[in-house]
């Protein structure tokens, strides 16, 4: 296979940030390709930038270049320049270590860690020289597969991945290669791609939409059901029951370019229960899986010295709530192998002060502004999306930020949430300007900025039910805001564009109908749609006109308790019935306690898959209210004095 | 006394498609892992204090990139902090000390830069040295261009140095100005055709360029368009920096004092050429 470099070559010359296509990074492998090995083209359907860091994609690739019977490269979706560069030069899309074409992979597989990315995934399909149709693809072609939080509904893209992998990738990744490799020694490459696909069918977590049919009358889905006897009804997804096991990416790959999260980043725990109703990625990771501390601090250590890099991102859903997290941090920072300038962060803080003291002993260097998440304004509406952080604990969260240094403080909300009232909106702007308030105490000119988004109901969820507030009620509940910050100084008020909200949500939630929509979309050049430059609303509308589909019913509309859901068939553990009494609990006000550390409310998540949480601490960490067991009756009580001063 | 150490390294191969910053990172995170003792600046932010020279334009090749590096340590400072001296020199157990290990540090530094970067030179700068940014004058480039046969683009060039100014149009931020380069074109001469490339229908011509960094630089783009549009530049590589004064014109490694501080690396110097 000869390497594309040659012609690649000339034209980066001519497109933006050229440093995208030449790989090189430290970590990078450049494999053999010898028919004794599976090839995987492992592809992140955005910019290099954004994908580059991304954790599953690089784990698999570390996994799959292991291995004896595997090997993996990787490529990113070229920005729009590049892409007709290639295209005017007669180039495919191309892996980053050798520069081969795509179509010489056995298998291309693709990280779905955003929906708006679906397009991207179908131009790229095509630009490796593929029919974008998985029916239309010719033997030999390389087979399509998917992975990541999005593949929780399938649906949108059933038509096009030949196979979805469900659920934690490290263990059914290998299991994939195994049954590819057994074909791979018999077959002239594929050539019986319907065996192929019935042996993947065969693995438990792979789902094969070509295998499934989806019954529709009257214009509703009735249900997805196996086409053969043999192919199971319903694909559970896969689960790592312990993370000590896996302890990778163990050679994260550095770029030559910036990209985002451009630092160290070790996973500290998979999974979360503090069971916010409307995040998809707490419900489907479940349970709790700690990475034993020990095994966190010689990530970190063996990761700084090889890397060079200094600053390491503890990662996790709510990194604060790991077992003995100021042990761990402390023991980085007085590790004198690295020197006084490395910094930790914390993504996903913690909403209190106790959190913000640990925060601010670590960030020694470039602290510049830390992100809190209360996502409701009222109590009212915390307690109905179950994220439980009590005015008093912002406040003084808040409060400790300033007093400690910071100067910029960022709070994210969520409108359009269920039972949502215009109060509950205003309340983002009262608790705003209380913590501009509290600013001021400290310093001249504080700023605190207000991200508002409107809520996509997620598949997989206890919200997947409710009906998505339409672009005309965001846009007027972003307004009745505007018109409650207005004048605050030292406020500024940010929202997610509500077009792109209705977009996301058709695609989360849509069925297997939705997938022609796409195709329309990206027919007509839709590529890149995350990016607001490049997001077009009429595109979408006109292609749901064409195929005679609207936004109200697969987005506004919301749905009964016995309705077909276009994911029923992928099970992420969750019994149905607990995500619809969780629902029905959020209606009426009611929140339950995070279970790692009280009785078990029995979602399904341990029970499907014979787990349990693994977590060192058999108490909740101290401070902080976030379904910890603490009284919940006063949540809405502005406390007289901030609490920790 | 605090020690700046210079460095020159090269930039070849496919990590020219890096920028200036990204080359400022990869030196960031290399000196972290080389354990060198780099200063660090003051205040809410500090950053290591590195101070890079004239920055290479995004897609040109080097073998002439210069680095400062401030230490942190002061020469002489004794190893630990009671002052003790014990039989084997300070300077073996520390992993780098300014006295022994500076004509090591190409060799150790180029392994951990990625591939492409290539450390060839180190020496200590003396007290009062201007930063590279302000010394440096001009700039040798080797050059590339696609279009014309070499008897057209030594004519042309023979115009160009003939001629008292020489005006192009030039954008920069938007806004249009008419600028003359022709002071700015130090030397200029056609080195010949380049045949030797494999599939080559159009002519090929290697040139070669010092051009002034002072008091307003000219870029190598530049110069390809104002010699023609029908020319398009295929490879340019940095060869020299220059540093004239009162006349003379010296490498920014001649500013290290001795020459028995300056430590190249022929190797090196072999694989950039």
């Amino acid at each position: 296979m000869d390497s594309l470099w040659s012609s690649i070559e000339p034209l980066l010359d001519g497109v933006s940030t050229p440093g995208r296509y030449v790989g090189g990074e430290l970590g990078a492998r450049s494999p053999v390709h010898d028919p004794g090995r599976v090839s995987w083209l492992l592809v992140y359907p955005d910019t290099y930038e954004i994908g580059l860091p991304n954790q599953g994609l690089q784990i698999l690739y570390e996994l799959l270049n292991e291995r004896p019977d595997s090997l993996a490269e990787r490529a990113y979706a070229p920005w729009v320049d590049m892409e007709a560069a290639l295209r005017g030069a007669g180039l495919p899309l191309f892996s980053l270590e050798n520069h081969l074409p795509a179509r010489a992979f056995d298998v291309i597989a693709f990280n779905l860690s955003a929906e708006l990315v679906y397009t991207n995934v179908l131009n790229l399909i095509d630009l490796a020289g593929m029919a974008v149709r998985a029916s239309e693809r010719a033997a030999g072609d390389p087979i399509v597969i998917a992975g990541g939080h999005c593949a929780f509904n399938p649906e949108p893209l059933a038509e096009f991945i030949d196979a979805f992998a469900i659920g934690d990738g490290e263990e059914v990744v290998g299991e994939i290669n195994e049954t590819l490799a057994a074909h791979r020694g018999t077959d002239e490459r594929w050539s019986d791609r319907a065996a192929v696909l019935r042996s993947l069918a065969e693995i438990e977590g792979v789902y094969v939409p070509s295998l499934y049919e989806a019954h529709f009358a009257n214009g509703r889905l009735l249900g997805v059901s196996p086409r053969l006897p043999d192919v199971p009804a319903t694909v559970s997804k896969r689960t790592v029951a312990d993370l000590a096991d896996w302890p990778y990416p163990r050679q994260q790959l550095v770029p030559l370019i910036e990209v985002v999260h451009d630092r160290l980043n070790v996973e500290v725990f998979r999974g979360c229960t503090r069971g916010c109703r409307f995040c998809q990625a707490g419900m489907i990771t479940r349970p709790v899986r700690e990475r034993p501390a020990e095994q966190v601090f010689t990530m970190v250590q063996s990761g700084l010295e090889r890397t060079g890099y200094d600053e390491v991102a503890l990662t996790s859903l709510s990194t604060a709530d790991f077992s003995g997290i100021e042990d761990t941090v402390r023991r980085i920072i007085s590790d004198p192998q690295h020197g006084e300038h490395v910094a930790v962060s914390l993504p996903s803080l913690r909403v209190d002060a106790f959190t913000v003291g640990t925060a601010a002993e670590i960030s020694r260097v470039r602290r510049t502004g830390l992100t809190f998440a209360p996502e409701g304004g009222t109590w009212r509406m915390r307690r109905v999306i179950n994220k439980l952080i009590r005015e008093e604990d912002l406040y003084g969260a808040v409060d400790a930020a300033f007093s400690q240094g910071w100067r910029r403080v960022k709070l994210y909300f969520l409108i359009g949430l269920p039972t949502e009232r215009d109060e509950d909106v205003i309340g983002i702007a009262v608790l705003a300007k209380r913590c501009v308030e509290i600013g001021r105490r400290y310093h001249r000119s504080p700023t605190v900025t207000v991200s508002v988004g409107g809520v996509v109901p997620k598949p997989q969820t206890p919200f997947q039910w409710h009906g998505q507030d339409t672009i005309g009620e965001l846009r007027r509940k972003i307004d009745l805001l505007r018109r409650a910050c207005r004048g605050v100084r030292g406020l500024t008020l940010r929202w997610h564009d509500p077009e792109a909200t209705a977009v996301e949500g058709l695609v989360s939630r849509g069925d297997r109908r939705v997938g022609a929509v796409i195709e329309r979309v990206w027919r007509a050049g839709g590529t890149f749609q995350e990016w607001s430059e490049r997001f077009d609303l009429r595109l979408w509308l006109d292609a749901l006109a064409a195929e005679g589909l609207c936004l109200d019913d697969v987005v506004h509309r919301s749905r009964d308790r016995d309705e077909v859901l276009a994911w029923d068939h992928i099970s992420a553990g969750l019994h149905r019935d607990f995500l619809w009494s969780d629902y029905q609990d959020s209606l009426n006000e009611a929140v339950v306690e995070d279970c790692r550390w009280t009785p078990c409310y029995d979602c399904g998540a341990c029970t499907s898959g014979a787990l349990e949480h693994v977590v060192a601490s058999p108490v909740p960490p101290a401070g902080g209210s976030q379904g910890t067991g603490q009284d919940l009756s006063c949540g809405d009580r502005v406390p007289v004095r901030v609490l920790g001063r | 006394m605090t020690t700046t150490l210079r460095f020159r390294y090269a930039k070849l191969g496919k990590v020219r498609f890096t920028s200036h910053r990204d080359v400022a990172r990869m030196w960031e995170r290399a000196l972290r892992r080389s354990g060198l003792p780099v200063a660090w600046s003051k205040g809410f932010s500090p950053r290591p204090l590195l101070s890079f020279g004239y920055a290479l334009p995004t897609g040109c090749e080097s073998v002439a990139e210069y680095l400062d590096v401030h230490l942190a340590e002061e020469e002489g400072t004794p190893d630990r902090p009671d002052g003790e001296q014990s039989e084997t020199s300070a300077d073996e157990q520390r992993p780098w000390s300014p006295a022994g290990c500076v004509a090591a540090l190409p060799g150790r530094l180029s392994p951990l830069l990625p591939q492409g970067v290539d450390v060839l030179a180190v020496g200590k700068l003396g007290d009062g040295v201007d930063s590279l940014q302000q010394a440096v004058t001009s700039c040798s480039w080797e050059l590339e261009v696609l279009g014309v046969p070499a008897e057209e683009l030594a004519t042309r060039v023979e115009d160009l140095l003939d001629a008292r100014s020489a005006v192009l149009r030039r954008e920069r931020n938007g806004l249009q100005a008419d600028g003359d380069l022709r002071p700015s074109v130090r030397a200029l001469t056609v080195l010949g055709a380049v045949d030797d490339v494999p599939g080559q229908k159009v002519a090929r011509c290697r040139l070669h360029a010092e051009l002034a960094t002072q008091p307003r630089g000219l870029r190598v783009a530049e110069l390809v368009q104002r010699l023609g549009a029908d020319l398009t530049l295929v490879r340019a590589c940095r060869t020299q920096q220059w540093i004239e004064r009162d006349g003379i014109r010296c490498d920014p490694l001649a500013m290290t004092g001795r020459a028995e501080d300056s430590f190249h690396a022929p190797h090196a110097e072999g694989r950039a050429s």
